[in-house]
């Protein structure tokens, strides 16, 4: 099948399939292919009755539900993008990306109502809010002047038939920015779909698949998981945020659900092989490991691949921009002795890749620079970020190509390995992280004078952030005030570590802040086994 | 004196308040809603509680309505501690 719309994926599965299970709640509900679609045509035909138009911007507020996968096709059939916000994360954090987007209208739980951006902000069109009562939580919403999805699927308007483009916005994923405030990467249906058929060409799925869906839908993973899935008619099996950390409870749902493709972050399979027992559960059907979002250390691969002896693991590369293009297929049985971690590997079919310095000129074959890639996966741009926009590419051979930031070397036999990074970004499980945007967060704090945050990498992946502060004259905060100011801040994957308070920060001769030298000053970690 | 709080607490601050006074946390602090264990925060003391005491606190026992103060973690541990 040709698709020329993320939703085509599922207009065909429905009129194939309309009666197999696509979705698995996390609490085992269940919705077919053909309510799915259903569902969706419905939402789609009330956003454009309300004047939701090509184009437009909708925000998802939701758990992991039948729901939220419901929200996501109807507003791609309404022919807006969808923009997943993590509900969990602090209210102001979703309201600023909401507004930043000017999302025309939301799709959000009902307990999440502070994030919604406030009508009076400049440049607002917020036309319509949809609330969802989530059978698990039940009596929240309830809020003056918005719809629930319930009387919009009774209302069964018919969805409609706008114009399609393959360029049209499709969603846009919001990262950490540097500046404080998150950036918006636009991505069409062309940069998902071009990535998706790739994935059959390598995977080849089956309707006979059961999919997991471990990231969270503001997380680039969530694209493999659901349109390769949904395309393939296979059972998608969402996976709360709760259980998702819970490494018991993940052991024994992969088994029971009996999961044949297993997608995540290398942070999940490690705690998995730490804490999950994987020994006590059987895990014959599971046929294919995907992991993406950072480094896996040899050590727990090797572990995890003995536990599953079954299935072919795959390492996936791309940052959220270019989606995944560089994969590498991890060997059956890792030898004892290898202690390197695997390259990122070979191009996908839809990228193409130039490594340069940071003069923009292309390094001898073998040398180590910045990974460039152009091709139908790459993103349009940062949304209403222009000047950022340009500088993430430079335009060669009549083409964008996008700058990684990632600093690779090409090995004949590997393909790409991966050396490191040169700016202020980090990974930690699997999120991207700038720490200036910590440090903005940090320098809202009233008592608090400066701030600098460093990373300690340790084997390639587990991350520790430390963040340095000095204080204004007067009351110092205690480490748990810090914590708990954090919290309130920033997304949870964001919070440092620890906290080291100075009289002063040390700069350089220029007045910066001295980053090698607190580097210098970070203490001796601690283990945790947790962590280890 | 309480020894099986005052354990809890020696592991929380030596490893995720370092640099923090035993004293400000108290038994009834809030620990997860605020911010002091995340998720991999929470599974290590799990695993420390079990390594420690040998009691294996269930999905029940780590909810943030179970887990949020070292109060309820040491009561949830005394309870197991009696059935066993």
């Amino acid at each position: 099948m040709i698709a020329r719309y993320l939703p085509d994926y599922l207009e065909s599965s429905a009129a194939e399939y309309p009666d197999k299970v696509a979705v698995f709640d996390p609490s085992g509900r269940t919705i077919t292919y053909g309510l799915l679609n259903q569902q969706a045509d419905a939402l789609a035909g009330f956003l454009c009755a309300r004047g939701v138009k090509r184009g437009d911007r909708v925000g998802v507020v939701l758990p992991k539900s039948i729901e939220a996968v419901v929200a996501l096709f109807g507003i791609l059939k309404a022919g807006a993008a969808y923009v997943p916000v993590d509900y969990s994360a602090p209210a102001k954090r979703g309201q600023r990306i909401l507004g930043d987007c000017r999302v025309r209208a939301v799709v959000i739980d009902g307990r999440c109502g502070e994030m919604i951006p406030p009508a009076d902000e400049p440049g607002m069109a917020l036309s319509t809010i949809i609330t969802v009562d989530l059978p698990t939580h039940q009596g929240s919403s309830g809020r003056a002047g918005a719809t629930t999805l319930a009387a919009v699927f009774e209302a069964k308007l018919a969805p409609p038939r706008h114009p399609r483009s393959r360029s049209d916005l499709a969603y846009i994923l919001y990262t950490s920015g540097s500046t404080g405030m998150p950036k918006g990467v636009m991505l069409t249906h062309e940069n998902a779909l071009s990535f998706v058929d790739w994935c059959s060409d390598v995977f080849e799925p089956s309707a006979a698949d059961r999919f997991s869906s471990h990231a969270p839908f503001h997380f680039d993973l969530s694209i493999l998981d659901i349109y390769l899935c949904v395309k393939h008619a296979a059972e998608l099996h969402l996976l709360s945020e709760e259980l998702g950390k819970n490494p018991k409870e993940l052991a024994e749902f992969i088994a029971a659900r009996q999961l044949t493709i297993w997608y995540s972050t290398p942070s999940i399979l490690t705690l998995l092989v730490q804490f999950g027992h994987l020994d006590k559960y059987d895990y014959q059907r599971l046929r294919l490991v995907l992991f993406a979002g950072e480094v896996f250390p040899v050590k727990h691969l090797r572990t995890v691949q003995r536990q599953w002896p079954g299935a072919t693991f795959y390492n996936l590369y791309g940052p959220t921009e270019t989606n995944v293009c560089t994969f590498a297929r991890i060997p059956a049985n890792i030898p004892d002795a290898r202690d390197a971690p695997y390259p990122i590997g070979h191009l996908c079919e839809h990228c193409h890749a130039m490594v340069l310095d940071n003069d923009h000129v292309e390094v001898p074959r073998g040398n180590e620079g910045l990974l460039y890639i152009s091709g139908n996966s790459v993103f349009s741009g940062y949304w209403n970020r222009p000047a950022d926009t340009a500088n993430a590419f430079v335009v060669r051979r009549g083409a964008r190509w996008y700058n990684t930031g990632d600093v690779v070397r090409w090995d004949p036999q590997d393909g790409f390995v991966y050396i490191g990074r040169n700016d202020r970004m980090v990974k930690r499980r699997g999120y991207r992280i700038e720490l200036g945007e910590i440090e903005r967060a940090l320098y809202l704090h009233p008592n608090l004078r400066e701030a600098a945050v460093v990373s300690v990498a340790d084997g390639g992946m587990v991350l520790e952030i430390i963040a340095f502060l000095s204080c204004q004259d007067g009351e110092k905060p205690s480490i748990i005030e810090l914590k708990t100011f954090c919290k309130a801040k920033l997304p949870a994957y964001m919070s440092p570590d620890r906290f080291v308070v100075l009289d002063r920060l040390p700069r350089t001769s220029t007045d910066k802040v001295d980053y090698q030298t607190l580097n210098s000053l970070v203490p001796p970690s601690i283990t945790v086994s947790a962590r280890a | 004196m309480d020894q099986l709080r005052d354990t809890i607490r020696e592991f929380i601050v030596s490893h995720y308040l370092p640099g923090e006074s035993p004293d400000n946390l108290r038994n009834d602090t809030p620990l997860v809603s605020s911010g002091i264990l995340d998720s991999l925060g929470a599974l290590g003391l799990v695993s420390f509680i079990s390594e420690q005491f040998g009691v294996e606190l269930d999905v029940y026992d780590t909810s943030v309505e179970h887990f949020d103060r070292i109060e309820d973690i040491a009561q949830s541990i005394e309870r197991k501690q009696v059935r066993q």
